[in-house]
C-alpha cells in the first residue's frame, strides 16, 4: 500500500499556474502613482531642516514607494470585480486573466510588511509607522469602505495620497513639521478637484462599475460647483509653503500664477456646462492639474536642492 | 525501481513565464542585499569592521 496516493500529485480544483510576467507584478504598484509618491515624499524630505546622509534617503525614498506600490497591489487585488467593468482598468492583470487574485493579495502584503520593515530600520519608527497607516487608510480605509459607499470617498481617502511628504519628512527628522503638514494640506485639496475633473467625463463608466462618484450620486452641476470651490481654497493654499519662508518669493510668484490659471480652468468646467466643448474643458483642468502639482513641488524641490548645490560649493 | 508521478505539465507560456518570475526574483533579492550593504556602510561608516574582537 503506498502512503502517497497518484490523487496527492494530481491538481486540485482551486490549483493554479500562473502565466504573470514580471511586468505584470510591477502593473500591479501602479508604477505611475508610485512616481508621484516618490516626488512627492522626496519634496518632503528636502524641506526638513536636519541633514540626511544621501545613501539613508534614498533607501527611505525606495521604501516607501515600495509601500506605495503595495497598497496599489492590494487596491487591485480587492478591486478586481470592479476594475473588469471599466474600460481604463480592464486591462489590469487581474481582469485581463493573466494572474489570479491570491498572487497579488500575496504580493501586496509581502511588499507592505517588507516596506514597513525596512523603514523603520533604515530611517526611524514614526516614518514606519506613518507608512503603514497610509497603507492601512488606502486599502482599508478608502479601497475597502469609502470607495463604494460614498461619494465623498476621494475627499476622505486622499488622505492616503497626501500623506507621503510627511512620511518622506518624518523619515529626515523623526517628526511631524508644520512644513510637511502644509504640503499634506495641498496635496488633500488638490485631489477631489482633479478625480471630480475626470469622472465628469467617465461618470457612465463609474456608473456601470457601481460607484458612487460625485456626478453619478449628485449629478454634474453640484460636482462642476464643488470643483470650483476647492480651487478656490487651493489657489491660495499653494501660497502657504511661501507664507512659511520655506521657499524664496520665486515660488511664490509661480504658484499664484498656476493657482490663477487652475482657477480659470474650474471656472470653465463651471460655466461651460453644454455643447462639444464639455468635455474638452474637464479634460483639460484634468490634465492642469496634474502638471499644476507637478510644477509646485518642483520648484519646492528645485530650490532646496540649488542651495543644497550652492551650500556644498560653498564649503 | 522507475517511479513516474504524473504531476503538473506546464505550457511553454507557463514554463517563460515561471522562469521570467524567477529571473526578477532574483535580482530583486540582489538589489536588497546591495541596499542593506550601502546603507549599513553609510550610516556606520567604512571603519565598521575595524574593531577589538
Amino acid at each position: 500500500m503506498s502512503l502517497i496516493s497518484e490523487n496527492d500529485f494530481g491538481v486540485a480544483e482551486n490549483f493554479h499556474v500562473s502565466v504573470a510576467s514580471p511586468s505584470d507584478y510591477l502593473a500591479l504598484l501602479k508604477p505611475r502613482v508610485m512616481s508621484l509618491v516618490i516626488f512627492t515624499a522626496l519634496t518632503g524630505l528636502l524641506i526638513a531642516p536636519s541633514h540626511v546622509n544621501p545613501v539613508v534617503g534614498f533607501a527611505s525614498l525606495l521604501a516607501i514607494a515600495i509601500g506605495a506600490g503595495a497598497s496599489g497591489a492590494l487596491n487591485m487585488w480587492y478591486d478586481a470585480d470592479i476594475d473588469a467593468l471599466m474600460r481604463r482598468t480592464q486591462k489590469r492583470p487581474i481582469p485581463a486573466g493573466r494572474m489570479h487574485r491570491d498572487d497579488a493579495l500575496g504580493f501586496g502584503l509581502v511588499l507592505s510588511v517588507l516596506s514597513v520593515m525596512t523603514l523603520g530600520i533604515i530611517a526611524n519608527w514614526l516614518a514606519a509607522a506613518l507608512l503603514a497607516f497610509t497603507i492601512f487608510f488606502y486599502v482599508v480605509v478608502y479601497t475597502m469602505w469609502l470607495k463604494r459607499s460614498t461619494p465623498q470617498n476621494i475627499v476622505i481617502g486622499g488622505a492616503a495620497g497626501a500623506l507621503p511628504p510627511i512620511v518622506g519628512y518624518a523619515a529626515a527628522t523623526g517628526e511631524i513639521g508644520l512644513a510637511s503638514i502644509a504640503l499634506f494640506a495641498i496635496i488633500f485639496v488638490w485631489t477631489p478637484p482633479h478625480f471630480w475633473a475626470l469622472a465628469l467625463v467617465k461618470s457612465d463608466e463609474y456608473g456601470r462599475a457601481g460607484i458612487p462618484m460625485l456626478p453619478n450620486v449628485k449629478g454634474a452641476d453640484r460636482t462642476r460647483r464643488d470643483i470650483l470651490l476647492y480651487a478656490l481654497v487651493l489657489a491660495p493654499l499653494g501660497l502657504v509653503p511661501w507664507f512659511m519662508g520655506i521657499t524664496s518669493l520665486a515660488y511664490g510668484i509661480i504658484a499664484s500664477a498656476l493657482g490663477v490659471v487652475m482657477l480659470v480652468f474650474a471656472a470653465r468646467v463651471f460655466y461651460i456646462r453644454t455643447g462639444p466643448r464639455v468635455d474638452r474643458c474637464a479634460m483639460q483642468l484634468f490634465g492642469f492639474s496634474i502638471l499644476y502639482l507637478f510644477l509646485l513641488f518642483a520648484v519646492i524641490a528645485g530650490e532646496r536642492m540649488l542651495a543644497m548645490l550652492v551650500s556644498i560649493l560653498a564649503g | 525501481m522507475e517511479r513516474k508521478i504524473q504531476g503538473l505539465v506546464l505550457t511553454p507560456e507557463q514554463l517563460k513565464a515561471r522562469r521570467q518570475r524567477n529571473i526578477a526574483i532574483g535580482l530583486a533579492i540582489g538589489c536588497v542585499a546591495l541596499l542593506f550593504y550601502a546603507v549599513t556602510i553609510a550610516k556606520l561608516g567604512p571603519g565598521v569592521l575595524n574593531r577589538p574582537l
